[in-house]
């Protein structure tokens, strides 16, 4: 079969036979720099604008749920089922349909729905980034079909980057089918070099960190 | 001789052994290794007993510091020679700035110049400030950076009469910048680079001139 | 060289607009990515590269091992991997898939290794529809084009072509503007991935001890292809592995810098597997095509084996001088620029196109940029010995070689190497001191004359440099 064959001229290309490696794989190489809370933050939110992201610094869930409310604004809204959300009051605001574990019924909101509101499991203060595992709780089209995403952030969660992220999950795949890391809103430029946002997932997203 | 004069005027005795010929690198770049192998043999046997040998040109030594070793990997005598010579093998402005300590030869020259990296120079050997610093000690001159700088001049050996268009074109590229800088002389520490630019200088009739980074430093 | 290279070379030559949106976009590139590993901002870059380097060495050296604990590890999660010959095989294993299911419709993010084995065209030819979702792509598909590079694909592109394109693909008015374009292509294709039965995506990188697919893109359609459709293919190259998840730390702080200035790309995805049991959507099928189709003989060479650590950034075409001039498609496959001239040769036999890795002055600006600090230079010299070699072995390119061996014997030959300089400038003398713009009849010959076709040649100096020193 294709696949004996292929290994089998992997290993004559090499010289090796099967089994572990011939030399030791070169040490891991993660750096994670020093960095209070509170700059963790101001970075995260800096560096989300920079990439003209929205962002929001809220004191308190009821801060929070008082700017969603104001983005919301009459439009329609599909929120995941993070208790994180819940717990922000998000899922009782106007226009705002949650509560969905069915597939098909749930991507048809979404492919509808105005705003996509999430959680994220961290954040990553050097880039700007959102971090967002799928899971009971949080389906993978709600920060993707919807051309508005709104994501809610514990500030706890916020992380100083990449590299502190695979330090406490060196194994994403252990938890999740999918970890997927939001940098900004959706672009492209393939057109002349002309930036163009919201193609295909959000053109706009807000960052809000709460606590 | 501008570089034996410049040389000889900070102190050091300069002989020209006159076997000399060629480090071997067109044939070498153009796949003719067995051909490069009996010139580069020539090259071990001239310089051997050479105290240093002070080389105007990067990429003959790029080919003799980094090429030499590998073209003789079938005769360890050969490869022992090679090992034994290239540490006294060196580019002229590095001879001056790391071998001989000197960064102001005295030397003179009231004009515009711009300075072009050559390419072996610059990323085989990391030469991008040395120049500079010997240029900004020469009396009267003035060095206006162009934007293209570290860009390919095009030579590239015979690259540049089996791809005349892509070569011509990149000349091209590089003296429209060079005009951009409004300097009178582009200097270079390479003489392939200095003639593939002067060919196309000229073949534009434009009165800018070249100058090796030698003749600059020996002017007076 | 060639007629068709040649011919391709001197075309692009002669199009100035093209010239000018080439060497302003990669220029743009090229700027992007100087700010993004500045000592001030990523003090780290020669450090990671290195690492980065060390990482691909150790993998690529221990591919067959690599290969099996991701297979291990991606069976773990509920996924499959398949391992592919060639594009033919890859083909047949998405077809009958499509069959099983009855599948009518495909979604595929970027990828250039289903490029480089024309998957499009082969499903096409069973009535499969693929649709690419990039937009670049996308409107290259349209347009029956090929990648003009390997991250801005549409690169040689103006709005006003891509209007045409759309009016008479689509059928719609003529629109010229980029922002409306965009939008037209998101609504067209958000159609394709609610409706489409298979995505299909390439894979930035493979991580073996996690059984996962990492992908990185700036629009959203790679998360699309992957999530919205029951079924995922990634089909990826055999040297695409890297040992473990946390070795990303160094790759991804690479990728998108080097590629297009960007600390991170909008998304990168880490897929490991269909969905798990009580995630809400994500694909019920998850397959890897591990692809063949000749990797295996570039490994075998100690030299040239390192082509296979390429992570597909683009830097080395962004930053040289001859794919700046000649563009994308004056290359003979997919795979364009630097990388593309030293892998074409490896994976297609030096005689597709001889000439290739002469196309280079050598210059380096690839090797400098390089993330994984592939060698490109070094890896066109052993290609340049092994195309002379061939031909000496098949009794072609005998002048040439004369040439060479005469040159090699008067170099040998101190005497006669003065005798010959003296020749030289009795043949050209200049006439104060102006350069040549033409010789006699009898000299103009290739190469000089061409040379002359793009230059002056220097007159012969009055004394040789032996005469004057001899005087001192």
């Amino acid at each position: 079969m294709s696949r004996e064959h292929i290994l089998h001229k992997v290993r004559t290309a090499l010289g090796r036979t099967a089994g572990p490696p011939a030399n030791d794989v070169p040490p891991v190489r993660l750096r994670i720099s020093e960095m209070d809370s509170d700059t963790r933050t101001a970075s995260l939110l800096r560096r989300v604008e920079a990439l003209a992201g929205k962002t929001r610094r809220a004191a308190t869930p009821e801060d929070a749920r008082a700017y969603v409310s104001s983005i919301l604004d009459g439009k329609s809204a599909v929120a995941s089922n993070a208790p994180f959300l819940r717990l922000c009051g998000i899922p009782d605001l106007p226009g705002v349909q949650s509560g969905f574990t069915a597939a098909p019924e749930l991507r048809t909101l979404c492919a509808t729905a105005d705003v996509g509101i999430t959680s994220a499991d961290y954040a990553l203060a050097d880039t700007g980034t959102l971090v967002l595992l799928s899971s009971p709780q949080e389906a993978r089209m709600i920060s993707l079909l919807p051309p508005v995403h709104i994501a809610l952030v514990p500030q706890e969660r916020i992380l100083t980057g990449l590299d502190e992220l695979l330090t406490i999950l060196p194994d994403p795949a252990a938890q999740s089918s999918s970890m997927v890391l939001i940098t900004g809103p959706s672009r492209t430029a393939d057109i002349e070099q002309i930036l163009v946002r919201g193609v295909h997932g959000p053109g706009e997203i807000h960052v809000v960190v709460v606590g | 001789m501008a570089m034996a004069d410049v040389l000889e005027r900070i102190g050091y005795q300069v002989d020209f052994p006159e076997d000399q010929t060629c480090c071997g690198q067109p044939a070498f770049n153009t796949g003719y290794r067995q051909e490069a192998r009996q010139v580069a043999r020539h090259f071990l046997k001239v310089f051997r007993d050479s105290e240093y040998v002070v080389v105007p040109s990067g990429s003959c030594t790029s080919m003799i510091v980094h090429h030499f070793h590998e073209l003789f990997h079938k005769e360890p005598d050969m490869r022992a020679a090679v090992d034994a010579l290239t540490p006294r093998v060196w580019e002229f402005s590095q001879f001056l700035l790391e071998a001989a300590k000197v960064d102001d030869v005295g030397a003179r020259l009231e004009d515009v110049v711009t300075y072009h990296d050559s390419c072996h120079a610059l990323r085989e050997f990391g030469i991008k400030d040395g120049p500079r610093r010997l240029l900004s000690h020469v009396r009267g001159l003035e060095l206006r950076e162009m934007d293209t700088a570290e860009e390919c001049c095009g030579f590239g050996g015979t690259f540049s009469v089996k791809f005349p268009g892509i070569s011509g074109g990149m000349a091209r590229t590089k003296i429209d910048s060079i005009v951009r800088t409004g300097a009178r002389i582009v200097v270079s520490l390479d003489s392939s680079c200095l003639m593939q630019l002067q060919g196309a200088l000229s073949r534009a009739d434009l009165p800018v001139r070249t100058m090796h980074l030698a003749e600059v430093l020996a002017s007076r | 060289m060639s007629a068709a290279f040649d011919q391709k070379i001197r075309n692009t030559l002669a199009d100035a607009n093209l010239q000018l949106a080439v060497y302003t976009a990669t220029g743009r590139l090229i700027d992007h990515r100087k700010h993004a590993v500045q000592d001030s901002v990523l003090p780290d870059y020669q450090e990671l590269r290195t690492q980065a380097n060390a990482l691909k060495k150790h993998t690529i050296e221990n591919l067959d091992f690599y290969l099996e604990r991701f297979e291990a590890a991606v069976a773990a999660h509920g996924g499959k991997v398949i391992y592919c010959e060639d594009g033919t095989e890859v083909a047949d294993f998405v077809l009958s898939l499509a069959k099983e299911h009855q599948a009518e419709l495909i979604v595929k993010s970027k990828s250039m290794t289903t490029e480089e084995i024309d998957l499009n065209e082969r499903l096409e030819h069973h009535n499969l529809e693929s649709v690419e979702t990039d937009l670049g792509e996308y409107i290259l598909q349209l347009a029956h084009q090929r990648p003009y590079h390997i991250v801005a694909p549409a690169l040689h592109m103006t709005r006003y072509e891509v209007g045409d394109i759309f009016t008479r693909q689509l059928g719609i008015a003529n629109e010229t503007a980029p922002e409306k374009q965009a939008l037209i292509a998101r609504g067209v294709l958000r159609q394709k991935f609610l409706q489409a039965d298979i995505g299909i995506s390439g894979a930035n990188f493979l991580v073996a001890d996690s059984g996962a697919v990492v992908l990185v893109e700036n629009e959203g359609n790679a998360r699309l292809t992957t999530s919205a459709p029951k079924i995922h293919i990634a089909v990826a190259g055999i040297e695409k592995l890297i040992p473990r998840a946390q070795d990303l730390g160094v790759f991804l702080k690479l990728l998108g810098r080097s590629a297009t200035g960007q600390a991170l790309t909008v998304y990168t995805s880490f897929l490991s597997g269909p969905r798990r049991s009580g995630e809400i959507d994500g694909p019920e099928e998850f397959y890897v095509v591990l692809l063949d189709n000749g990797r295996t003989k570039l490994l075998g060479d100690r030299e040239k084996r390192q082509s296979l650590y390429c992570i597909r950034c683009g830097a080395c075409l962004n930053h040289c001088p001859v794919y700046r001039k000649i563009g994308g498609h004056s290359f003979p496959w997919v795979y364009s620029g630097p990388i593309g001239a030293i892998i074409t040769p490896q994976f297609l036999g030096m005689a597709h196109e001889p000439a290739l890795p002469f196309a280079s002055s050598l210059c380096g600006a690839c090797l400098e940029v390089c993330p994984v600090k592939i060698d490109i230079p070094k890896v066109l010299l052993e290609l340049r010995a092994d195309v002379k070699k061939a031909e000496a072995r098949e009794g072609r390119g005998r002048l040439e070689r004369l040439a060479f061996k005469m040159w090699a014997w008067v170099m040998c030959h101190p005497r006669i190497y003065e005798m010959a300089g003296m020749m030289a400038g009795g043949v050209a003398p200049s006439e104060n001191g102006r350069w040549l713009r033409r010789v006699p009849a009898l000299f103009n010959l290739p190469p000089v004359s061409a040379w002359l076709s793009q230059r002056d040649l220097p007159p012969a100096p009055p004394r040789s440099f032996r005469e004057m020193w001899r005087k001192r």
